[in-house]
């Protein structure tokens, strides 16, 4: 992927797919390195599966034989001296707190780090397909941070749903101001 | 944040519309968000069917929806479109600008783009 922002659209697919209904996305930046997690409250994998799903020949899907997304990351973290780890609480085990937690690092300073991307296209990309799951997000970053949570606008908005194009261009607004005001006090 | 009182006038601003919007969809857009079609640019395509619906006014009679691998990810990013009483028409190797021009001419004109459709598209 060019972007760590499609990884994360992607990533955030398996979550969705295991039925989350809560999914936390958050970036932490500081000066050497960019990591992120992916906290959901789906239904989780038992050790067999996540033992798997690195493997590019592992998927759950059916229509056919190959699963990239989680290996893509992978890879991505590695080639820069960082890495990927995935823990999970099935709910087949779990009747409470199950869900998944993946966390990738990478080391921003070295040659084959992938930037992160337009994080901004992938939170609309979320929240217009899926306007009832509870997202929260934060990018902590050295020069300022950046939080969205999905219950707060909806608190505000009744039973207006979020994807409704009109509030779709409020979140992206609020998103690139809270992007675009943070970087002028570097 | 952005001010919660705009989000609250635009809940004003929403409350006829939705109820018009509600049932009466009877277009369908389907883009594809799977890995393949995300690493081959799925992304902006979905935001500009979303912002073109919406520009030209369409967003009473049609929806866009995402969906999973459909199994031909040589041809992503792939949009399928789903209007009733018609067949399925599959446009890919989509971009943006595809995207506005099948928006312009085929949803809004009835017209399909049939170069953009997979049967005049090599893998």
């Amino acid at each position: 992927m060019k972007e760590l922002s499609l990884n994360i659209l992607d990533l955030v697919q398996n979550s969705i797919k295991a039925r989350a209904s809560h999914v936390e996305i958050r970036l932490e930046e500081t000066v050497e390195t960019l990591s992120f997690a992916v906290i959901d409250d789906g239904c989780g994998m038992n050790e067999d599966m996540l033992n798997r799903v690195t493997d590019p020949f592992y998927t759950t899907r059916t229509t056919r034989q190959v699963g990239l997304g989680i290996p893509f990351v992978k890879m991505q973290a590695e080639m820069t001296g960082g890495y990927l780890n995935i823990s999970s609480r099935p709910s087949a085990l779990y009747k409470t707190r199950h869900g998944t937690v993946l966390k990738a690092l990478f080391y921003k300073n070295h040659i084959d780090f992938t930037p992160p991307g337009d994080m901004v296209s992938t939170i609309m990309t979320l929240i217009q397909g899926n306007p009832t799951i509870h997202f929260v997000f934060f990018h902590t970053r050295p020069q300022g941070d950046v939080f969205l949570d999905t219950h707060q606008i909806q608190q505000v908005l009744g039973d207006i749903p979020l994807n409704q194009f009109e509030v779709l261009t409020w979140i992206h607004s609020d998103l690139q101001q809270q992007y675009a005001k943070q970087s002028n006090m570097i | 944040m952005k001010s919660l009182a705009e989000l609250a006038k635009i809940r004003e601003q929403m409350r006829d519309k939705i109820s018009l919007r509600e049932g009466s969809n009877s277009t369908r857009i389907v883009v594809g968000m799977a890995t393949c079609g995300i690493a081959a640019g799925a992304r902006p395509v979905l935001n500009a069917f979303v912002e073109e619906i919406s520009k030209e006014g369409l967003a009473a009679t049609v929806t866009v929806t995402q969906t999973g691998c459909i199994g031909i990810c040589q041809y992503e990013p792939v949009v399928e479109v789903f209007e009733s009483g018609k067949e399925k028409v599959t446009y890919v190797k989509m971009t943006a600008d595809r995207a506005k021009r099948v928006v312009a001419e085929h949803i809004k004109g009835g017209k399909i783009v049939s170069e953009y459709t997979i049967g005049n598209t090599k893998a």
